[in-house]
């Protein structure tokens, strides 16, 4: 697995972009009257239809965000969307709301994380998924009520004619989020988004989602985003990582150089934040200090210097100039001020051998 | 199901003694507490110059002179089973329910009821479409748009319309669109919608309208709240990222969902109401239930005051048992029992 070298140089050049989903030069900022909230500050990243990118990162890093963006869920009038997005040639952040809505649940859908909640308690389940495919599709009702009993045969739940009629309370944790997967399916979308798809799931039943969506992916040959602040589900399900931190990409990467060769400190600190069983106890954990910061008062210079262990080895760089991502490898790239040599020392010396 | 339903119209039988018991204790312990004789309770029943003849007779007709649980149990009764009364050399009887006779008219009181209650549910139902329709949809839009003018004039409008008396917003009403622009009749002028379908319509406009305003007012805020709630759930977020339009979204998925607590109240409003709008009813001089109320309390008519009140009481409890049972329907997750 050596990942789709996350290439192009991706400046706003308003062309449309050679891969299936390119975002540019993402913003997204909220007004609020504690000041501006820059969410999402400068993302850029690309993916291909049949490939999954994960993208990892702490709470108020920007990741839902990002993909509520990507579906055009932002109100316009109370967030700041700019920067491009192209959908298989289309771009979306200039596109009418009426354009955008044509396309959501047919060519991008999304997996939300809680499917209890977002689940509408009034309706059948067979009910929502059969008012997905009618939005999309000039079917009769019996047409898209067989289609959505296949559709959550498909998904693997159990006696599908019968389930359909009823109401998601009478679904259980796991099975809600089949049936959700199912609702996202429906269209056959190209992109698809999961939101934290497993975190309220018991692990388990986590296991079994994460198996039913790769195989999904297969069967549809479907474009993946994988929202995640578990590691291991990237590891799972991922040919390429993002990891954002206080709304910018602080490394992206094919899977496997990120979890043998990450060039940045803060995917150091999430590594070391993994709990590993084949660790003596008191070592198993290695928590990053500090917190996420506030995202209306960003630090200056790089976000995450005031938690680097090693922002004093750049001067005062660290704390005066924000570093940009730079591709360092042949399709890795990573923000940081520290010498590429210095970092790959740390990272054989230090680091490797404490995970 | 049925077990419910039965195991509620129990209840609200027992609620509906209690509520009698209640009333009864207040209009019959009351005068004597106060240390009023029965022979002076009886006087105030017969005329301006009260004979002893006339007073001992009153009291035998009404069972004044019987102890305060013999009457009690009489009235029940009566209501039960129906009752003769003795009037001179006719006996009259009054079929189950027998609520008695009024003391002032000496008309049956059901009959009286049944009379005065068309005027009153003319009024409820009517200003409840209204309201219901107002209410609501100013609601909605005030939510969608929050903070913008709209909002902000509807909600300054809501507030002025909750604080403002009937007794105020139906005299302004009637002065300006009846006396001075002449567009709608005056007081007093209820007519029975069988008699002129399009009179009765033209005397109620405004009895809607000014009842109706109190009560849109309340239910605008709470529809706003309700909406501004649910706009905020993660299910509507799922509608929108279905792609659904958002018309559907609001009205499918949001507001389905904020009405459920709006039915309740609902419930309890109009209940109330069908057992009389006083104020209105007296502001523009429909002869509906709640005036029937009030000139019975005032002349201390007992078995007009208990008939009013045991209708009301029923009213509220039969309406409360449709909107409990429509909620099992409305939110599959509700189960009765």
């Amino acid at each position: 697995m050596t990942g789709t070298a996350p290439a192009a140089e991706t400046a706003g050049t308003g062309d449309a972009p050679a891969s299936f989903l390119e975002v540019r030069d993402l913003k997204i900022h909220f007004p609020t009257d504690d000041g501006l909230v820059k969410s999402v500050d400068g993302l850029s990243f690309q993916l291909e239809r049949g490939r999954t990118l994960g993208i990892v990162g702490e709470s108020g890093s920007g990741k839902s965000v990002t993909s509520l963006g990507i579906l055009g869920l932002h109100n316009k009038r109370n967030a700041d969307v700019s920067g491009e997005i192209w959908l298989d040639g289309k771009e979306l952040v200039g596109a009418s709301q009426a354009e955008v809505r044509r396309l959501r649940g047919r060519n991008m859908s999304m997996i939300f994380q809680d499917p209890l909640s977002s689940m509408h308690p009034f309706y059948t389940v067979g009910h929502q998924i059969i008012e997905a495919y009618r939005v999309h599709n000039d079917v009769s009702k019996a047409v898209a009520r067989k289609h959505a009993i296949d559709m959550l045969g498909r998904v693997g739940i159990p006696k599908p004619d019968k389930r359909v009629d009823d109401y998601p309370h009478l679904f259980s944790g796991g099975m809600r989020q089949r049936a959700m997967i199912a609702m996202a399916l429906s269209c056959d979308p190209e992109l698809l988004i999961a939101d934290e798809p497993t975190t309220a799931l018991d692990v388990t039943v986590q296991a079994q989602i994460l198996d039913l969506i790769r195989d999904l992916q297969q069967e549809f040959n479907s474009a993946v985003i994988m929202i995640t602040h578990d590691l291991g589900v990237v590891a799972e399900l991922a040919d390429d990582i993002l990891v954002m931190y206080a709304g910018r990409a602080a490394e992206y990467a094919a899977v496997d150089d990120a979890f043998h060769r990450p060039l940045h400190p803060y995917t150091w600190g999430l590594l070391g934040s993994m709990p590993r069983l084949d660790r003596e106890r008191s070592e198993r954990l290695l928590p990053i200090e500090g917190s996420p910061p506030s995202l209306i008062n960003v630090p200056s210079g790089c976000a995450f210097h005031p938690r680097c262990p090693y922002s004093e080895l750049n001067g005062d760089r660290s704390t005066t100039e924000r570093p940009e991502l730079i591709e360092l490898e042949p399709g890795h790239k990573a923000a940081c001020h520290l010498p590429l040599e210095k970092r790959r020392e740390i990272w054989n010396d230090e680091i490797r051998a404490k995970l | 199901m049925f077990a419910y339903i039965i195991r509620r119209l129990i209840g609200a039988v027992v609620m509906l003694l209690l509520v009698s018991l209640v009333t009864f204790g207040i209009f019959f312990w009351l005068p004597k507490l106060a240390g009023q004789t029965t022979d002076q309770i009886a006087a105030s029943y017969v005329g301006k110059a009260p004979t002893a003849e006339a007073i001992q007779d009153t009291k035998e007709r009404l069972g004044l002179d019987k102890p305060v649980v013999v009457q009690y149990g009489n009235y029940l009764k009566a209501l039960a089973v129906g009752k003769d009364y003795k009037a001179g050399p006719v006996t009259d009887h009054c079929p189950a329910p027998c609520m008695g006779y009024s003391f002032r008219s000496s008309q049956p009181v059901l009959e009286t009821l049944l009379d005065r209650a068309p005027a009153t549910l003319s009024l409820a139902i009517g200003a409840a479409i209204v309201w219901l329709g107002v209410g609501i949809s100013t609601g909605v839009v005030s939510a969608l748009r929050r903070g913008s003018v709209w909002d902000r004039a509807s909600m300054i409008i809501a507030l002025a319309g909750v604080s403002l008396p009937i007794y105020f917003t139906g005299l302004v009403s009637l002065a300006l669109f009846s006396y001075t622009f002449k567009i709608f009749p005056g007081g007093g002028s209820y007519t029975s919608v069988t008699d002129n379908p399009l009179r009765w319509f033209e005397a109620l406009v405004l009895p809607w309208v000014t009842l109706a305003f109190l009560y849109a007012a309340m239910y605008a805020r709470l529809t706003r709240a309700g909406m501004l709630e649910t706009m905020n759930e993660d299910y509507i977020r799922t509608a929108r990222a279905k792609g659904l339009p958002e018309r559907t979204v609001v009205t499918k998925h949001a507001l389905r969902a904020s009405l459920t607590p709006i039915m309740t109240i609902f419930g309890l409003d109009l209940g109330l109401l069908l057992g009389g709008a006083v104020l209105t009813e007296n502001t523009f001089g429909i002869p509906g239930l709640g005036r029937l109320a009030i000139d019975s309390i005032r002349s201390g008519d007992l078995p007009m005051v208990l008939g009013v009140t045991l209708l009301t009481a029923t009213s509220i409890i039969v309406i409360n048992l449709i909107v409990d049972l429509l909620y099992a329907v409305v939110d599959p997750r509700v189960r009765l029992g």
